[in-house]
């Protein structure tokens, strides 16, 4: 996987964010993902405030940011699983800010999640054909007619199989997907995702809990998928992974974009250094409201006494 | 292991302890007057599945008419005195007649009828005793015969329903009613959300616990003779005790296997429909009465008018309520509570022991579900069913407010405490007054999923 | 003590209309419940809209009894869709107290003197039957010593027993299909169905539908069976008997619903007959004190309990199931 090379084709797109400013909320010259003023309170607490964000077409963005920064709630809202207290966005030039979350899929905006949510009870084909769009076997009224559906599941399962080899998952395909390990599901949760067949895929912290030995292929394989054309925004706490792969880096802390820019100008700058170390809780929260108001009142129970 | 038989164990005895009261009194069925009195017939009665023993009833084809003065009610005629010696005939959709006969000492009478027909049923007012009138005519409605079976008909005698209430006054009478009534739901309610709160456990089981509260208080006031309020204190006491091994004999254990929140629902269903026919099997399917506080006069508070029982309920529910959102707020234990219920994983983390905290809320949560049976036994009557049918009210309250926050039960309670009773005023027929109470819950989770003081973000 | 008697009467339970109307339920809750995770706790609703649905159309209506059969395959699907609606974006546990309460209003309200001239109040309606009665073609009871079925059973159990083929057949095709993959998916996560496109809402609101039509099927045959609708048949615990049923036989599978009915009605009419037996005559086996014959009656409700409770705790995958395929676990 170390011999990656970037093709020609990729080359002017990165070419084009030489231009851009390294600067909060930079104007891109070809993005995809638009937002503007997007915010989401938890109790008292501002999740997410970002006031402009643009993500360019056809390059690798990579989010990073602190624990509590934001960037799941970011990640939920721009894909339609939270609502937001107020703001608005836009995939492909069309409003996407109040699009359920299945038809944000659809228009080929995915996302893998932090925890990885294979489906355990179902095989790995199984979970992998379900990633496909437009089956007619998925509508009801032609489901139970064998005939009406067989040819388009052989497609899909021959497309299954071309991803699981890509994935290094083939060996695989017939047992369930909770036999997998973690750095298997990740890679299942990808390969899924591109069943979808997604313009802007959307991975949230694909090298968490997976092993230094996955780790390289994963690199690998998050790079092809901007070589075959698609836009990839990922979160990641894993420096060495921004710094190898990502084109673009955004940093967020407390809920705003504090910093963006090129990985070499990002890892330079004090801010972004000083939020870093300014983190001073280790677990991972996802809901940051129930934490937060669990640990006030833990204070008072400790004041109390 | 130890702990857990023991709980078990406990859980049983407190159980069993109605059926060993049982036991010591003669087994004939007189001991308690309240089951072998009148053969009215209530139609709004919910059925039960199994038929069980009902009194002697009519069988055969026929017009049955039970008449009882519902004025002059009594211990031993809870439904009010049979009038005997009265005769009544039956007419059929022609004008010709049927038959007639004269009513028994059960004031019951009974004209067979050979055919699917309408009938009118005349009541002879020359044959009431002296000083007995009609509320209505003497004509009953036409009754439709559906099925070759006893149907019957109503006369109401020396029932209220003369007096003509102003609107205003029915409103304001409905609304008293209605807190009271929602006091009660709340109790229950607030059991029910300490419950979910701190374990997550929607309990289908809950209104077996009000019920629980209903017919030990039923036992050691009937069976035991302890005045009524030392009997439902005790009742509590022993609820509470059933909610700490309830607990530590099923739940805690279920816990440590890692059982799934939804797999302990159906366990909850199970446990529920297990009680309930403990219940039905130990108390019989009947209502019963208690043997004090059952017909009090009423003060006349200007628009209202309140029972001393009345007035009690609405003081010991309210103080209660307030008690434990006191000691919500302000005690360590409350705080704690509150804490595992934001965030079980984070609280365990932080040294606390979840496991006691879950424990007092069961212990908790119990005993003031308990509490609701008991105010529910004195407000009214006891009968294995009274808990099942609060529970849909229960839910509904807390839905409504959100589930497993506090102040939403309460808000909710009180919602569907008000809706219930007041709901007849506006049309919703008396006897289904829950639909009313349900109709908004649907029309809530339709505008707000959440509930009326629920959080959005819990929301899956 | 006539072990004959009691094998004779668990036997015709079993194979009866009793279990059939069971089957049909269950088969309904193992879409809902087994494939899809939606916890209907209120099949007994719409077992009585689909009874309702014919005896009101055919008697209070007075229309002809085909158009009553419409109507009571048209009752479930409008109460699957009015019970979907708020609740199958919500937590799971709202679904489940919506359709408990609903099921147990629709039953006061079918079951009220203020709407008896609609719905017959407590005696409940009757006089629709005929038709399914006439097209008969026994001519004489079934008795084979341990299996006894009167000519009208025999009738029912043929109808029957087809019903419930018919339906597993449908829903093996509709399991195996890709939308079954679907339904099998949201029950693990439906989070994960979403971020694929699917129209996760949509899909719950089908499963609610079709098993909620199972449930109505239920209804229906229990009401042509015994030529009666009754609210009292209609009450809360049919669904959880239905549930049991369904956990014995094991969820998620196609004959699971199925298998539970027959195993659940043996054991149930069985144990009925023993303490019927042991509680029976002037001189009981079992003292009066401990138990009457009233008694005996609910002693397979407190076994019901029991039974589902310990399913659930230690086969929650049915009594033949494979645990690694357990439907149901943790969320």
């Amino acid at each position: 996987m170390d011999g990656e090379q970037m093709t020609d084709a990729t080359l002017p797109k990165l070419g084009a964010l030489v231009d851009v400013p390294n600067e909060p909320g930079a104007k891109k010259p070809d993005p995809i993902v638009v937002g503007d003023d997007i915010s989401r309170q938890f109790g008292g607490l501002r999740a997410v405030d970002v006031g402009h964000i643009e993500i360019q077409r056809g390059v690798i963005t990579a989010l990073i940011g602190p624990n509590g920064a934001g960037k799941t709630t970011l990640f939920n809202l721009l894909t339609g699983f939270d609502q937001p207290d107020s703001g608005s966005w836009t995939f492909n030039g069309q409003p996407i800010h109040k699009v359920p979350a299945f038809k944000v899929a659809r228009r080929g905006m995915v996302r893998t999640f932090q925890l990885t949510k294979v489906l355990s009870k179902l095989s790995v084909m199984e979970n992998m054909r379900l990633g496909a769009t437009g089956q007619m076997g998925e509508r009801w009224w032609m489901a139970p007619f064998r005939f009406l559906w067989e040819g388009q599941e052989r497609e899909i399962t021959e497309r299954a199989d071309e991803l699981l080899v890509r994935f290094k998952l083939d060996a695989k395909k017939e047992d369930f997907a909770g036999s997998l390990s973690g750095g298997q599901r990740k890679l299942l949760e990808m390969a899924r995702a591109l069943m979808v067949d997604p313009e802007l895929i959307m991975l949230d912290e694909p090298m968490a809990g997976v092993n230094p030995a996955l780790k390289q292929s994963l690199l690998g394989h998050v790079k092809s998928l901007r070589d075959e054309g698609r836009t990839v925004l990922f979160v990641e706490h894993d420096m060495d992974m921004v710094r190898d792969i990502s084109d673009w880096v955004i940093v967020m802390a407390q809920g705003r974009i504090v910093a963006e820019g090129t990985p070499a100008a990002v890892m330079a700058d004090q801010r972004v250094i000083d939020a870093y170390l300014g983190a001073h809780h280790d677990t991972d929260l996802s809901d940051l409201d129930e934490a937060a108001i669990a640990e006030q009142v833990m204070t008072e129970i400790q004041e109390g006494e | 292991m130890g702990l857990r038989w023991l709980a078990l164990l406990i859980a049983g005895f407190i159980l069993a302890i109605p059926t060993a009261a049982f036991a010591d009194d003669d087994p004939t069925p007189s001991e308690s007057p309240s089951e072998s009195s009148s053969a009215t017939v209530d139609s709004t009665a919910t059925p039960t599945d199994v038929t069980t023993e009902e009194p002697v009833k009519p069988s055969g084809p026929g017009i049955a008419v039970t008449l009882v003065n519902s004025s002059d009610k009594s211990k031993e005629f809870p439904k009010g005195r049979p009038l005997e010696g009265v005769t009544l005939t039956v007419i059929d959709s022609s004008g010709a007649e049927v038959g007639s006969a004269v009513t028994d000492a059960t004031g019951l009478a009974f004209i067979p009828v050979e055919a699917l027909d309408t009938y009118t049923v005349e009541l002879d007012e020359d044959t009431l005793p002296d000083g007995i009138n009609l509320n209505g005519s003497n004509q009953s409605d036409p009754v439709k015969m559906r099925l070759m079976a006893p149907t019957y008909v109503d006369f109401p005698i020396g029932a209220t329903k003369g007096e003509k209430a102003s609107f205003g006054d029915k409103l304001a009478q409905s609304l008293a009613s209605g807190i009271k009534f929602g006091l009660i739901v709340a109790l229950a309610a607030l059991g029910l959300s300490l419950i979910f709160g701190t374990t997550g456990l929607t309990n289908f089981a809950h209104g077996e616990l009000i019920t629980l509260g209903g017919v030990l208080t039923y036992t050691f006031n009937r069976s035991v003779g302890l005045p009524v309020i030392l009997a439902g204190l005790v009742a509590v006491l022993l609820s509470a005790g059933f909610g700490w091994a309830q607990d530590k004999g099923l739940w805690a254990p279920l816990r440590r296997r890692g059982t799934g929140l939804i797999a302990m629902m159906i366990v909850s269903i199970g446990f529920g429909l297990f009680l309930r026919s403990i219940f039905q099997y130990i108390y019989s399917s009947s209502t019963k009465t208690l043997s004090q506080y059952t017909t009090q006069g009423a003060h006349d508070f200007g628009i209202i008018k309140l029972a001393d029982k009345e007035i009690a309920i609405i003081l010991i529910a309210t103080v209660a309520i307030a008690g434990v959102c006191v000691a919500m707020m302000k005690t360590r234990m409350g705080k704690a509570m509150r804490a595992v219920s934001d965030n079980p994983a984070l609280a365990a983390s932080s040294g606390m022991r979840v496991d006691s905290v879950i424990s007092t809320a069961w212990v908790l949560g119990t005993a003031m579900s308990g509490l609701a049976g008991v105010l529910l036994a004195v407000n009214s009557q006891v009968n294995f069913l009274m808990g099942f049918k609060l529970l849909l009210l229960v839910f509904a309250a807390v839905t409504l407010g959100g589930l497993g926050t506090i102040w939403g039960a309460l808000i909710g309670s009180m919602i569907i405490g008000i809706i219930v009773e007041v709901g007849p005023l506006f049309g919703v027929p008396s006897s289904i007054k829950e639909v009313g109470a349900l109709v908004v819950l649907v029309l809530i989770l339709l505008v707000r999923p959440q509930g009326i003081l629920g959080r959005r973000e819990r929301i899956g | 003590m006539d072990l004959m008697d009691v094998l004779r009467a668990a036997l015709t339970q079993a194979l009866g209309p009793n279990a059939i109307v069971f089957a049909l339920a269950a088969i309904g809750l193992n879409i809902h419940f087994g494939y899809t995770g939606l916890l209907n706790f209120g099949q007994a609703g719409f077992m009585s809209v689909a009874a309702y649905g014919l005896a009101v159309t055919t008697v209070m209506a007075d229309l002809p009894f085909w158009l009553g059969i419409v109507m009571s395959f048209l009752a479930p699907i409008l109460l699957a869709i009015v019970l979907g609606v708020p609740t199958l974006r919500l937590r799971a546990d709202y679904l489940a107290i919506v359709t408990i309460a609903t099921a147990e209003i629709l039953r006061l309200i079918f079951g009220s003197v203020e709407f008896k001239e609609q719905f017959g109040g407590s005696n409940g309606i009757t006089g629709y039957a005929k038709t399914y009665k006439d097209m008969n073609p026994y001519s004489g009871e079934l008795d084979l010593g341990i299996l006894r079925f009167s000519k009208d059973d025999l009738w029912s159990v043929t109808v029957g027993w087809t019903l419930v083929a018919l339906g597993c057949l449908l829903v093996w095709l509709l399991m195996r299909s890709p939308w079954g993959r679907v339904l099998r998916s949201i029950r693990e996560d439906e989070d994960a169905v979403r971020s694929l496109g699917k129209n996760v809402f949509a899909y719950k609101m089908q499963a609610l539908v079709l098993g909620g039509m199972f449930g109505g099927l239920a209804g229906l045959f229990l009401a042509l069976k015994q030529a009666s609708v009754v609210p009292s048949d209609y009450s809360t615990n049919i669904t959880f008997f239905a549930y049991t049923a369904l956990l014995i036989g094991g969820a998620a599978r196609v004959l699971g619903p199925v298998v539970g009915s027959i195993i659940f009605w043996f054991l149930i009419a069985g144990l009925g007959s023993i303490f019927n037996q042991l509680t029976d005559g002037a001189d009981p086996i079992l003292p009066t004190w401990l138990m009457t014959d009233t008694q005996a009656s609910l002693v397979r409700f407190i076994v019901t309990g029991l039974g589902l409770m310990l399913l659930m705790i230690y086969r929650p995958q049915g009594i033949f199931g494979d645990r690694r395929e357990i439907a149901i676990d943790g969320r």
